[in-house]
């Protein structure tokens, strides 16, 4: 009887993951035009991976990309957390205030930086100027790569710092306050209890944390495609950036598809790495 | 003193976490500002242009509200069901549906669409509003399910009985008296779905090829190769406001449900 109710799940897993996830792996080892006939061409599309000039670039660039946002983003979020952390008056405000660029769209929020960063409009190097920062305005966005980069990582660590200060939030108000007492009576000052006490205990939550930082960067598309458009000079192209381009730009959905294959095998394994470490850490 | 340091420290406190909140607040309070000028004058042209920009906004409004409803009614559907299977019953299979269900948040957002735009084909539902809805479908299940599953577990087995006693089938179960037991479950799952399927830019990208079918976010991010290489950033702001202010409201109504989501999704799932 149960098993009724469960069928419209099983309908959508059906049709619309495992038949398509099937399908991805057929494609990766065809000659598959987005118009006309398939033809097999294994393994072509896997070897012409390391050809690809661009995807080689694009990898390199997502690795470096997820590190630096990995890193950034962690230390504010971290930040904000403990900022918020005790209770104090005013504090529920702050939370909302560092909360609310979740609430909004990340398609949505970068179309608001690429006006904010603009040159047209934007109050960013009219403001940095006035601060005497900068002298002549910045091309935030197609000036330079390093630039680029820079507007992209402002904008991730604005839209999803107030997102993971909130679980690192619930990771830090579940230690109990007595062990920071014992720490203080015992004459731990405030560093060597973080140490001894913050961190240690923490651990699970960092790693979660850190597991959806790095994934979501692996995966990064949004902030390239509609921020610095993969630029300048295909400098902030991404992985996923390369499949699009492939598959719709290219007309080669085969070789799209190998890079997804690709994809998913990469972040399969780094997961299973991933809870690996954790697990161990645990015991 | 010892009081003067501690006011000291507590102004220095709020001094730099106000700073910080400004910072994140700026933006959306620029955008707002800058939807309503032309240079520094005030100006509602923007929202007017809006109106006129290529199929009128309306259209892309309407398409956005059919994706996000129809997300929104098909999670619910899917996923109220399927809780109620995985948490109230054992049935050959159970496991696997349920770790498959899961599985979808592993796998990589374009390693599932590139397939998924040739079957859509298949299906005939290629550059289709419901096609694009039941893929948004799926990619909320893994949340939705887990989440309702918890709901319907949490629920005490007594009050299911008596209504079995009161001669109700397990539907008639569901319909009257469970279905209010997870109403907090249910308005998250809503809440989720709602959300991702107004904002979703990725999936919509790929699988809507017209232009008169485009959503909300496809349509306004495609404001940046209308007029040949000049971004009218204006009118843009205006977009991102009309796009952004629905989703604050909500938050602002909902703020509970909404960190509860969060939190339950990331910290089990």
């Amino acid at each position: 009887m149960g098993a009724a109710y469960a069928v419209p799940t099983a309908v959508v897993v059906t049709l619309f993951f495992l038949i398509p996830l099937g399908l991805v792996a057929v494609m990766s080892v065809d000659h598959w035009p987005l118009l006309g006939r398939a033809t097999p061409n294994f393994p072509a599309n896997y070897t012409d991976m390391a050809g690809d000039d661009l995807l080689r670039r694009a990898v390199g660039f997502t690795l470096k990309y997820t590190i630096i946002i990995t890193v950034v983003l962690f230390a504010v979020s971290f930040g904000l957390a403990l900022l918020v952390q005790n209770p104090r008056p005013g504090v529920g405000a702050l939370r909302t205030a560092f909360f609310l660029p979740t609430a909004v769209g990340f398609a949505t929020a970068s179309l608001l930086f690429l006006g904010m960063l603009s040159n047209e409009i934007g109050p960013v190097n009219p403001l940095l100027r006035h601060l005497g920062l900068i002298g002549k305005p910045i091309d935030w966005i197609t000036g330079s790569p390093t630039t680029a980069l820079s507007s992209t990582v402002g904008l991730v660590t604005w839209r999803f710092a107030g997102f993971n200060m909130l679980i690192l939030l619930t990771g830090l108000q579940a230690i109990p306050t007595e062990l920071y007492e014992a720490a203080r009576v015992d004459g731990a000052g405030r560093v060597q209890a973080f140490r001894r006490i913050t961190l240690p205990l923490m651990r699970p939550t960092i790693a979660l944390v850190l597991i959806m930082m790095i994934t979501g960067s692996l995966l990064a598309f949004d902030q390239f495609y509609i921020m610095t458009r993969g630029g300048p000079d295909d400098s902030t192209t991404s992985v996923v950036m390369v499949i699009v381009r492939q598959a719709f730009v290219k007309f080669n959905l085969g070789s799209a598809a190998a890079i997804s294959v690709a994809a998913l095998g990469v972040l399969i394994v780094l997961n299973v790495v991933q809870l690996g470490v954790l697990r161990r850490r645990d015991s | 003193m010892i009081r003067r340091r501690r006011v000291a420290a507590a102004g220095g406190y709020y001094v730099c976490a106000a700073s910080l909140a400004i910072l994140f607040l700026y933006p959306l309070l620029w955008s707002g500002w800058a939807s309503v000028h032309i240079g520094s004058r005030w100006s509602l042209q923007n929202y007017r242009n809006l109106l006129t920009y290529r199929d009128g906004i309306g259209t892309y409004l309407v398409n956005s509200v059919i994706v996000t409803a129809l997300t929104v009614a098909g999670t619910l559907f899917v996923s109220l069901l399927g809780g109620y299977a995985f948490g109230r019953f054992s049935f050959p299979g159970k496991n696997v549906l349920f770790l498959a269900t899961l599985a979808i948040l592993m796998v990589p957002y374009p390693t599932i669409l590139i397939p998924l735009y040739v079957f859509l084909g298949d299906l005939h539902l290629q550059d289709s509003l419901v096609g694009l809805s039941l893929v948004l479908v799926m990619f909320q299940l893994p949340f939705a399910t887990f989440m309702m599953r918890n709901a319907f577990e949490a629920v005490p087995g007594e009050l299911e009985d008596a209504a079995l006693v009161d001669g109700c089938g397990s539907l008639g179960v569901l319909l009257r008296v469970l279905v209010h037991s997870v109403r907090p479950a249910v308005i998250t799952v809503a809440l989720f779905a709602l959300l991702a399927a107004w904002n979703e830019f990725f999936a919509a990208l790929i699988l809507l090829n017209s232009s008169e079918k485009f959503t909300l976010p496809v349509a306004v991010v495609a404001m940046e190769g209308h007029s040949f290489g000049s971004i009218d950033y204006p009118t843009m702001q205006a977009g991102v406001v009309f796009m952004a202010i629905p989703c604050l409201l909500l938050f602002g109504i909902l703020q509970r449900s909404y960190v509860r989501g969060f939190m339950s999704g990331a910290l089990k799932g």
